[in-house]
Formats: C-alpha cells, sequence, structure tokens
C-alpha cells in the first residue's frame, strides 16, 4: 500500500495535487467540484475515476474539453461504477500478466454518480459492483433530486421538498416518501466501509476517503451535496446549508466497518433545530404554510429518532 | 502440469492445451476455445440461453489453469457490456456472449461502445426476441442492432464460430480500426451441434491474432485520458461521420487482408459475400447462417435436376457488402432473399439491403422476399425446393409471378404482401 497522504490545513488541502480543474461548467455555488477536489486530494496515487451522466459529467467533459487530469471514463447514466469496476477487472488481469505500464502504481478506482443514478437507475449496478469485491469506491453526490435534468425527484428526495415531478401545490406539499437509506442498504451487502461525509467537514471526509482506499475491496461513500439551483439559496451559502444539514442531524456523518460496526464520527457541539434547516431553502418553503406546520414537526421527530437509532448502534457495537 | 504447482503458489503463468487435428465441438465450444487462445484479458459476461455454455467453457478454462485473466460475472447484461467498456478502455483484450433478451437489455452500451471505438469481441449466438418469449435461434437480435456501429461477422457452423473469432479480434483491435465486432451463430443450431472443427495450435492462434496493444488506455497513468465526453450539435455529428467514414472505407480493406492471411495459415477462404455455384446460376437464394448449408444441399440436388441454383451466404453483414453483392449477382435471373426476422411491417432487411445495393447497378434481377423459421421454426429442404421453384418461374416470365413478399413454413392461410 501506498504511503497516506498527510494534510495540515484546509490552505494546504485545497491546493495539493489539483487534478480536477477549476475550469467547468458546474453552477457557481455548486458543493459537487468542492466534494471532487477533496475527493482527490486526499491522495496523491495514480486514478481511475469515473462519472455517472448527471450534472458532473455534462459540466467537465465536453468536447473538445476536459477538467480531468486522471483517467476518467463517462458510458451512461446507470453504469459508471460497473465502468470503474471493468478497469479495475483489467488493472488485476494485466498485473497478473505483467503487462503494465506502471507496474509500481497503485491505483485508486472511483466512480462519482449523483442521487438519482446511485438510489435510482444505476441501484443495481452498484449493488452488483459491492457484492463482487471490486476493490473500488463508489461516492454519491447526494443533491436529492435530478438537478441535470431540471429537479425532478429521485428516491433520495426528502419528505415535503417540492420537485418537478413532486411539486408543491394548493393540494400538496410536494414529495411523499422517506429518504431511501442507501447506506444502510450498502453496508449490507458486508462491504468493508460505508460512510456519509459532506463537504463543509473536511477532516472528517479525507479521513474517510484515505480509510476508504486503504482497504481492500468495495467502498459506499454518500456524500450530501448541497445544490444551490434546485434546493433554492444563494450560491455564496452552500456551506452554511452544509453546515446546517450536519449540525441540524438531517445528514448524520458516520461510517459502518465491515457491515456492522457503526461509529457516528461528528457530534454537533450545538444541534441546530430542524426548521432553520428547512427555512433556508426554497425548496421547503411551502411547508411554513400553517397546513404544513405539522410536517416540520414530524421532520424534527424523524431526523430525532435516526440520531437516537445511530446511537444506539454505535453504543451496542453493531 | 497443474499438479507441479505447491499449495498457496501464486499461478504465474497458464498451460497450454493439447489440441486434436480434428475436434468435435458445437458452435458455444469452439466460441470458448478461441477466447481462451487469444488469451482474453477480461471476461464481462452475464448467462442467457443459448450462448451460457460460451462463458461457462470461459470459466473453466479459468479454474483448470489453462487461461490467465478476469472474469466479471455481473448482474445483467447491462452490467455485462458496461464492463467490457471500461475494461477495454483501461486498455487489454476484451469479449463477452450474448443472445436474444441479453443483448437487447445491452443495446445501450453496444452504441456507447462503438462510439467510443472499444475493440470488443461480442459473440452473439442468435436468439428470437419476446414476445411470445423463446429460447430458439431466428435472427431478430442480430437485426436489432445493425445500426449499432458493431462489425458484424456471421459463422454458418462451428468451425466457422472459430475461425471468424480469431479472425475478429484482428480487424476489431487493428489500430486504423479500433471498432468492435459480433461474430453471429444460430442458436441451438450451431451452437449445440457438435461437428468437426480443424483449430489452430495454441501458439498458431495466438500469433494470429498477435499481442494486444493498447491505444489511449486509462492504465497508462503518465498519459491520462478522458472517455466517453459529451458533444452536442456542435460536434457529435463529426464523431457519428467518422465512424461511419471508417465502416464503410476502412473495415473492407482490413477484413480482406485479414482474410487473405487467415487462409495462407489454414487454407480455409472466406469472402464478405460466399458465392456458392453462383458464376453461372439463374436463380438463387440470398441467406444467413445455417439455412446457407440447407439451401446449397438443395441447390446441389437441382443442379443434378437441370436447374442452374446458387445460394449466396452473407458473411460480413455490417458494414454492408454492397459492391460484393452486386459482384456476385451478376447475371441471375431471379434472386430470393431470406429474412430469418420478422420485419414488422416492411420487406425484410436482407431484401431492402440487396435491393439498395442493386438499383441503381448494372444488375437487373427479380427480387422477392421470404420471411421463415422464426422461433427456431425448421427451415426444410422442402421449403427451399418451393422458393427455387418460384424463382425458376420468376426467370422464365422476367418478372416477379408471385407476390414480393412471402412467410414460409407458418401455420394458416398464405401471408403474402405486395
Amino acid at each position: 500500500m501506498s504511503e497516506m497522504k498527510k494534510i495540515k490545513n484546509l490552505k494546504e488541502f485545497s491546493t495539493s495535487a489539483d487534478r480536477f480543474e477549476g475550469a467547468n461548467l458546474l453552477c457557481p455555488g455548486c458543493a459537487h467540484s468542492i466534494i471532487v477536489r477533496e475527493v482527490l486530494n486526499a491522495t496523491n496515487d495514480d486514478l481511475i475515476l469515473s462519472a455517472s451522466t448527471g450534472c458532473l459529467e455534462v459540466c467537465t467533459a465536453v468536447y473538445p474539453y476536459t477538467s480531468w487530469d486522471a483517467s476518467w471514463i463517462h458510458i451512461g447514466f446507470e453504469n459508471g461504477s460497473t465502468a470503474v469496476a471493468g478497469a479495475e477487472a483489467m488493472y488485476k488481469a494485466l498485473k497478473t500478466k505483467g503487462r503494465l505500464k506502471q507496474p509500481d502504481a497503485n491505483p485508486k478506482f472511483v466512480s462519482f454518480a449523483g442521487d438519482g443514478a446511485s438510489y435510482d437507475i444505476g441501484f443495481q449496478w452498484i449493488s452488483g459492483c459491492m457484492e463482487r469485491g471490486h476493490n473500488m469506491m463508489h461516492i454519491v453526490l447526494d443533491n436529492e433530486v435530478y438537478a441535470n435534468t431540471g429537479g425532478q425527484r429521485s428516491s433520495s428526495t426528502p419528505i415535503g421538498a417540492s420537485a418537478t415531478t413532486a411539486p408543491a401545490g394548493r393540494i400538496s406539499y410536494g414529495e411523499k416518501k422517506n429518504k431511501k437509506d442507501m447506506v444502510a442498504i450498502m453496508a449490507a451487502h458486508g462491504i468493508p466501509y460505508s460512510a456519509q461525509v459532506a463537504p463543509n467537514k473536511w477532516k472528517d471526509m479525507v479521513k474517510k476517503i484515505q480509510h476508504g482506499m486503504a482497504v481492500d475491496g468495495p467502498v459506499f461513500i454518500n456524500a450530501m451535496s448541497p445544490c444551490t439551483t434546485e434546493w433554492k439559496f444563494d450560491p455564496k451559502d452552500t456551506m452554511m446549508l452544509a453546515d446546517l444539514a450536519t449540525d441540524s442531524l438531517v445528514f448524520p456523518l458516520y461510517e459502518i466497518i465491515d457491515g456492522e460496526k457503526l461509529n457516528i464520527t461528528y457530534r454537533p457541539k450545538n444541534i441546530v433545530p430542524v426548521e432553520e434547516y428547512l427555512a433556508a431553502q426554497g425548496r421547503f418553503k411551502h411547508l411554513f404554510k400553517d397546513e404544513y406546520k405539522h410536517l416540520i414537526k414530524e421532520w424534527q421527530e424523524r431526523v430525532d429518532k435516526k440520531w437516537e437509532m445511530l446511537q444506539r448502534r454505535e453504543e451496542a457495537g453493531v | 502440469m497443474a499438479g507441479k504447482r505447491r499449495e498457496g503458489e501464486i499461478v504465474m503463468a497458464f498451460d497450454k492445451m493439447e489440441l486434436n487435428e480434428v475436434e468435435v465441438w458445437d458452435g458455444n465450444f469452439a466460441a470458448a476455445q478461441a477466447l481462451r487462445q487469444v488469451q482474453i484479458d477480461v471476461v464481462s459476461a452475464y448467462p442467457i440461453t443459448p450462448s451460457t455454455p460460451i462463458v461457462e467453457g470461459y470459466a473453466k478454462f479459468l479454474s483448470d489453469g489453462y487461461i490467465e485473466g478476469e472474469f466479471m460475472m455481473v448482474e445483467s447484461e447491462h452490467a455485462a457490456m458496461s464492463g467490457c467498456v471500461g475494461a477495454a478502455a483501461a486498455g487489454g483484450r476484451v469479449a463477452t456472449a450474448t443472445s436474444s433478451q441479453g443483448l437487447a437489455l445491452m443495446a445501450e452500451v453496444l452504441y456507447q461502445a462503438s462510439g467510443m471505438r472499444l475493440p470488443i469481441v461480442l459473440n452473439l449466438v442468435n436468439r428470437a426476441l419476446a414476445s411470445p418469449l423463446n429460447v430458439n435461434g431466428d435472427h431478430s437480435d442480430m437485426y436489432m442492432v445493425r445500426d449499432s456501429g458493431w462489425i458484424q461477422f456471421d459463422a454458418y457452423n462451428p468451425q466457422e464460430v472459430y475461425d471468424l473469432n480469431l479472425i475478429a479480434f484482428r480487424v476489431a483491435e487493428d489500430h486504423g480500426i479500433r471498432l468492435p465486432a459480433v461474430v453471429n451463430q444460430d442458436g441451438f443450431m450451431t451452437s449445440h451441434t457438435a461437428s468437426n472443427v480443424r483449430p489452430l495450435s495454441d501458439d498458431d492462434a495466438y500469433a494470429f491474432v498477435g499481442e494486444f496493444k493498447p491505444m489511449n488506455e486509462m492504465l497508462d497513468f503518465d498519459h491520462p485520458v478522458t472517455h466517453g465526453v459529451q458533444t452536442e450539435e456542435d460536434w457529435h455529428f463529426e464523431h457519428k461521420a467518422r465512424q461511419h467514414n471508417d465502416l464503410m472505407t476502412k473495415v473492407f480493406p482490413k477484413i480482406e487482408e485479414v482474410f487473405e492471411e487467415f487462409e495462407k495459415l489454414t487454407g480455409r477462404k472466406y469472402n464478405m459475400v460466399e458465392g456458392y455455384m453462383t458464376e453461372d446460376a439463374e436463380v438463387a437464394i440470398v441467406c444467413m447462417g445455417t439455412s446457407v448449408e440447407t439451401a446449397l444441399e438443395v441447390a446441389r440436388e437441382l443442379r443434378e435436376e437441370g436447374v442452374k441454383a446458387g445460394v449466396v451466404g452473407i458473411r460480413v453483414f455490417r458494414p454492408w457488402p454492397f459492391e460484393y453483392i452486386i459482384e456476385t449477382l451478376k447475371g441471375i435471373k431471379a434472386v430470393a432473399t431470406l429474412d430469418r426476422s420478422s420485419p414488422n411491417g416492411a420487406m425484410g432487411a436482407l431484401y431492402n439491403e440487396c435491393a439498395g445495393s442493386l438499383v441503381n447497378s448494372d444488375v437487373k434481377t427479380v427480387l422477392t422476399n421470404y420471411v421463415y423459421g422464426l422461433g427456431g421454426r425448421d427451415l426444410t429442404k422442402a421449403h427451399v425446393r418451393e422458393i427455387f421453384a418460384d424463382l425458376k418461374a420468376n426467370a422464365d416470365a422476367g418478372k416477379a409471378t408471385t407476390a414480393l413478399q412471402q412467410f414460409i413454413g407458418v401455420r394458416g392461410p398464405k401471408l403474402e404482401y405486395l
């Protein structure tokens, strides 16, 4: 295994080996590019990357330009994980056969995909990659919506969010279903490592990415990615939104080792009411009407219950 | 050989196989043997009848130490081709096999593979497409992906399956071509019917195909590469146009060259279009797969009866061999194109392709279309005799004496159109 990259502070981190160019077409304030840079800057090792069809893909590889200074592949919406799995299989084959051009390289195989490409259309492909034990990492850029195509609901869209295919209206409060617990499903594959990360907690992020890259086998990472366009907040407030999400525990940060042992990796000193998180985003604006205020209460109860469950799992060591 | 290895020892080499001069293989095993001999680096596959024994055969070779490589046994055909694309872009020799519904499921990725110019070889064991569900051989899967940008070869028997696999790798992987290739064979009738096959030795087969030479490979970390970009109205057309241009202008000369080299090595000669007794023929049938041999048997009998019958087999279905078709059909008065796939509201593909080849040429012939053998229904010699009888009448009359399109071998009142 290669030596783990040492990172002292944020300034050094943000300017270290840059294999994802700032020259891309992502929206100002998009968290995708921040997360990708955090992931890529966590390692000095060679990389084989993929992106499933979505915001990240259409904004970073528009012919004749590319934002990637590392080998990168896109095939389709559902199969970015399997593209990387295929490349990993080829790496193993050529290593066995002694045909690698850089036999001493220790490449990391990482697929990026949105929540639509992961929770919905690419679900089976990711499950297959996790089950087969490829030495790869799948990272969801979870903005809880099909952002690239204009804000349709995915199975990651939370209750009460207004999406273009689940719009809030005269008789509807928008999305009616709970967000799918993708981390639990992936951990149930018995993979060595799965975790939730958020761009504002960069030290936690780096630790988890480095851990994930060091383990042998498939790794699943769910990265919260606040979407200025579809969550409807000012582009300058991306990190504030991320802080509200992690500190209200709407998006708790934890990891699951070997599909079993759960560790909470971030405990906010001051827990922020969920209401503040919701109030900061246009997609939840309608919840503050009198007839929907009970939903905000239910939101808080759901978040409390989940946090309680995570803590109990951690205490029990399961 | 395997016994020499100590327990726990990493196997860094594989054993060659001693093959007999003549082996008795079915089409599936012939394909599996070819994949072993070309030393495939990655197979990414999903089982489906009747192609399953190809990847089972490969898996067994792997388990017995007769090949080195990685076998991705994935969760669907779509993932199978996705894995092939990732592996091929990484830079190595890649193959898979499928049939029918499996091909339909991977159809999206077939277009992506060819658009990304990745030389994957796909053994397509032809089978009907549902509904109604059917596991037997017809050409509806082959036809479904005919515009997908893959080179398509057609084998009529296990020997040809073996030979065309070796040829397909040579053509597909050539740096001037870089296009994926399909090797078609009839489900069950070829895939599960054993016959004599004369294989090359392992060394000769590998030497013919040669070591894989990567190009723009993701695994060359000194030269990072971006695969599978976005192009809109500004560049998409140029990419597609270049791919079509290469198929129309570069593939035939390359196949010609590889066919010639293969003939020198084995004595077995292949042509883009196989003409049997066509030089002086008055009537001829154009078809694919095992039907070529059935038609040929009848044509030989008819020759003894004084009918100048010939048979034309399509060897390369994509790119379509326009000039070779014109050349082969020259002087034939009446020609029947046999399509083993329901055109569902049009003339059959072979009819349309032949008509399109001939319409502006000097070749004037009476061209008719027969739809036959769907879902594995037998094409009998009696059927072929009926068709030749129609053709003889057309040739004598100098015009069609029947409907231009007929269904043959189907129950109920006669189905004929136009």
